[in-house]
């Protein structure tokens, strides 16, 4: 068994810590330690959509109308974005494991760059809500576009049979801004603490921090990376696409 | 041989602490402040959840001497309020949801898995500031004029109608929240991949299979009220919601939401506790715990359960009669798994070699007033009756005698228990018997006649109450000083243990586990290599083997 009282520094790596006895438990249980984490945000995202399923079974119609405030090429863009991240993520992650700085660097930037235009986009989005006083609660939330679709030419065009809602289910859409503010708006947290993370891991990879061999934290941010991907395509879905089927 | 305890101490005369320990490591409060060592953030956890223990408590005696009389008289109604607010706020999430896991369960589970620490020490000393900030935020939070929505931030009262701090006792749930993930989630990492070579599941103490229960639910359950408390957080702000019929909103959308973590927090908090009473009951009648296997799947059973009964706190609140009867239903399930275990420790005591020290008073604390709490959770869990008992102080006293009957006697039992191995030295073995017996009497008198208050009629959260109620009060504000002083003697003697206390050597309650082969207190990397498991949890042949083979080491 190890001596952990006379700690053999040329026996196992630098960037094993003490209370491990191997890089591949350390690997191991960090990894785990990461998914596990991820299912607690799975978890916290959940109470959104379940207060986002009620609601919609509830109020479809204001949900739909509203969802046609949304630009569906923004949203579509948007998806493109963190997909696309998603693959530059995953190539900085190989590159790592290949020990190739130069690409390493490529890709983590490439990733925060993209994360960077998505939040761009975002701002552009929210900004027009804000414009048009879709902002829920402050701001004078408007419900003229809903009583009468004719007054919002943009969206009339691209939604020529939305009909004029009732009094009481056009003062709904607020809750429906309301979901979409506060989902877009905890994914939007979410991926701007991931964009400082990667702007940590950029200085630390030029550093040649993950091309010794110790690959573990890009490994797991890769895995932030991909859920937070995965928790926007839920919601341009269930935000965007409501009534685009069939 | 009377064997009226089966403590061991090396011989006092010659016995020295170890000279090298976590304590002795290193000096410096930057070294207590920035440490990796799970031993010493477990000891920075205790004095932390001591103190808030404490504010907790003196708010339950504003709350008896308020309710000495039947009118307001000590303070105005919202007064009382937010005292019975905060009160509720901290004594759970400052107080039992952390405290064994956090202070025991941090110090020893490493050692009972034959590691060196926890799989993330870094996040361990984060999940204590992280405790650590959501407590000076609930005392800004206090200072500021409280919160009078009751712990349950009940919507829309919290979100629309009030004027109290409410976002500022979420935010700091809501930070207090994620010290609780970050325990859960260090205590599952650790248990699945840290256990030492033979070390396998069935092998385990039981205390870290009811750990590892309790901290699944914290894993999964935690972040579900901490979106709920960012909505609740939300609608304050924007004045829109969906918590709010003014606005469209459900509150008992908010009543799901909250319960589906509320109720597995409740598991969160007892099941660290039984992890507590399978140790001691074991070693004090010299006995494996009988059943493990079924007190191991009990424990997991209870997590796994936790999560289907969440509506059984809102019988009366909307929900359709189906949806009353399935968990109700369910409710009489997840009793089983605790019955369960209750049996198992008293099947344990059954021809064990028992001695009465004080885990083991504690323990038997414990076990008869959890059953008494958990019996009254059946009255509860009926929808029949329940619609009578709810909202009075019938639920008072049930969840009283299960956390404090239950968890915090379980607490008390852990903390002596352990405390020689923590400290290196025994507490006074007298005084604390009396000490528990103290705390015994006085918790029966405070809460016992809560129960006959609650089949009265007497409604709880009320400052005043009709005349008839005021015998059975006093009676119940009496018995709470009898528990204050309870609870005030073990800070005291503790305390004095620290300097004064017999040397306890490394295995004074000759116990298995892998904990009782190390040095009092323990070296900063525990083992000086890593063990090797060779035998079955809780066999006390090995242990005698054991004892023949080695010598009291002395300093």
């Amino acid at each position: 068994m190890e001596e952990a009282d006379h700690p053999h520094h040329e026996e196992h790596p630098s960037y094993q810590r003490h209370h491990f006895e191997s890089v591949d438990q350390q690997f191991d249980a960090t990894n785990f330690a990461m998914w596990l984490f991820l299912v607690t945000e799975v978890m916290f995202f959940g109470g959104l959509f379940a207060s986002y399923l009620i609601m919609r079974n509830w109020y479809y119609r204001p949900f739909v109308e509203g969802s046609h405030q949304l630009s569906i090429f923004w949203g579509t863009a948007n998806t493109a974005v963190l997909i696309v991240s998603s693959f530059t993520m995953a190539m900085a992650v190989w590159s790592a494991e290949v020990r190739r700085k130069g690409t390493l660097l490529l890709c983590l930037s490439l990733t925060l760059l993209l994360g960077f235009v998505f939040l761009g986009i975002k701002g552009i989005e929210w900004h027009e809500k804000w414009e048009k006083h879709h902002v829920p609660g402050i701001h004078q939330y408007s419900i003229a576009a809903f009583l009468d679709p004719a007054s919002d030419p943009e969206v009339h065009k691209q939604y020529p049979d939305d009909q004029p809602l009732p009094y009481d289910l056009a003062q709904k859409t607020e809750q429906y801004f309301f979901l979409y503010f506060a989902m877009t708006g905890m994914h939007a947290l979410h991926m701007a603490i991931g964009c400082g993370i990667l702007i940590f891991m950029i200085v630390r990879a030029k550093a040649g921090a993950y091309t010794a061999g110790h690959v573990t934290f890009v490994e797991n941010f890769g895995l932030y990376w991909h859920f937070v991907d995965i928790i926007w395509i839920y919601l341009f879905a269930l935000l965007y696409l409501i009534s685009r089927h069939g | 041989m009377s064997a009226a305890t089966i403590v061991s101490l090396p011989d006092q005369a010659t016995a020295r602490i170890p000279k090298m320990n976590f304590i002795t490591k290193e000096n410096g409060l930057l070294s207590w402040l920035l440490t990796s060592d799970h031993k010493r953030i477990a000891t920075l956890y205790l004095i932390s959840i001591t103190f808030f223990f404490f504010i907790g408590g003196a708010l339950a005696g504003l709350i008896r001497l308020e309710l000495l009389t039947p009118q307001t008289s000590l303070m105005a109604a919202d007064t009382y309020n937010k005292v019975f607010s905060m009160h509720g706020l901290i004594m759970v999430f400052f107080f039992l949801v952390p405290s064994v896991p956090a202070t025991i369960g941090n110090f020893v589970i490493p050692m009972m898995v034959g590691a060196k620490d926890l799989a993330l020490p870094k996040i361990n000393l984060l999940s204590w500031y992280l405790y650590v900030l959501g407590g000076l935020m609930m005392l800004y939070t206090m200072s500021t004029g409280g919160v009078d929505t009751g712990w349950t931030f009940t919507t829309p009262l919290s979100t629309h109608y009030l004027n109290t701090n409410v976002v500022s006792a979420a935010l700091c749930v809501f930070v207090a929240g994620f010290s609780s993930i970050l325990t859960g989630l260090n205590f599952i990492v650790t248990i699945h991949k840290m256990r030492c070579p033979g070390m396998t599941w069935f092998r385990l103490p039981l205390f870290v299979w009811s750990m590892y229960a309790a901290s699944i639910l914290m894993v999964l359950g935690t972040p579900v009220l901490a979106i709920t408390l960012t909505l609740v957080g939300l609608e304050r702000i924007f004045h829109i919601g969906v918590f709010d019929p003014a606005f469209g909103g459900d509150p008992l959308l908010f009543q799901h939401l909250f319960w589906f973590y509320s109720h597995p927090a409740v598991y969160i908090m007892i099941l660290p506790g039984m992890a507590v009473i399978s140790e001691v009951v074991s070693t004090f009648s010299r006995k494996r715990v009988f059943g493990y296997t079924a007190v191991a799947f009990s424990s997991v059973a209870i997590a796994v359960f936790a999560f289907f009964v969440w509506a059984h706190h809102m019988f009366i609140m909307g929900i359709s009669n189906y949806s009353a009867l399935i968990f109700s239903l369910l409710t009489m399930l997840v009793a089983v798994p605790s019955a369960i275990k209750i049996f198992n420790w008293a099947f344990t005591l059954y021809k064990g070699s028992i001695t009465f020290e004080t885990p083991l008073l504690y323990a038997f604390g414990f076990m008869g007033l959890f059953t008494i709490g958990g019996m009254t959770g059946v009255f509860l869990g009926s929808t029949g009756t329940d619609i009578h008992l709810t909202e009075t102080y019938f639920i008072v006293a049930h969840f009283h005698f299960v956390m404090v009957g239950g968890m915090l006697m379980a607490f008390l039992a852990g903390i002596h228990f352990w405390w020689p191995k923590w400290t290196g030295r025994m507490y006074p073995e007298k005084i604390s018997q009396f000490a528990a017996v103290v705390t015994f009497i006085g918790f029966n008198f405070t809460f016992f006649p809560q129960f006959i208050l609650g089949t009265l009629g007497m409604p709880r959260r009320y400052a005043a109450y009709p005349p008839e109620f005021q015998a059975l009060n006093v009676f119940s504000t009496a018995g709470a000083t009898i528990l204050g002083v309870g609870y005030l003697l073990p800070i005291l003697y503790l305390t004095w243990s620290l300097k004064y206390g017999a040397i306890a050597g490394n295995n004074p309650w000759q116990a298995t586990g892998l904990e009782w082969q190390t040095q009092s207190p323990p070296l900063t990397e525990n083992f000086t290599e890593i063990p090797i498991m060779d035998h079955e949890a809780y066999d006390y042949e090995w242990l005698e083997r054991q004892q023949e083979k080695e010598v009291a080491s002395v300093g």
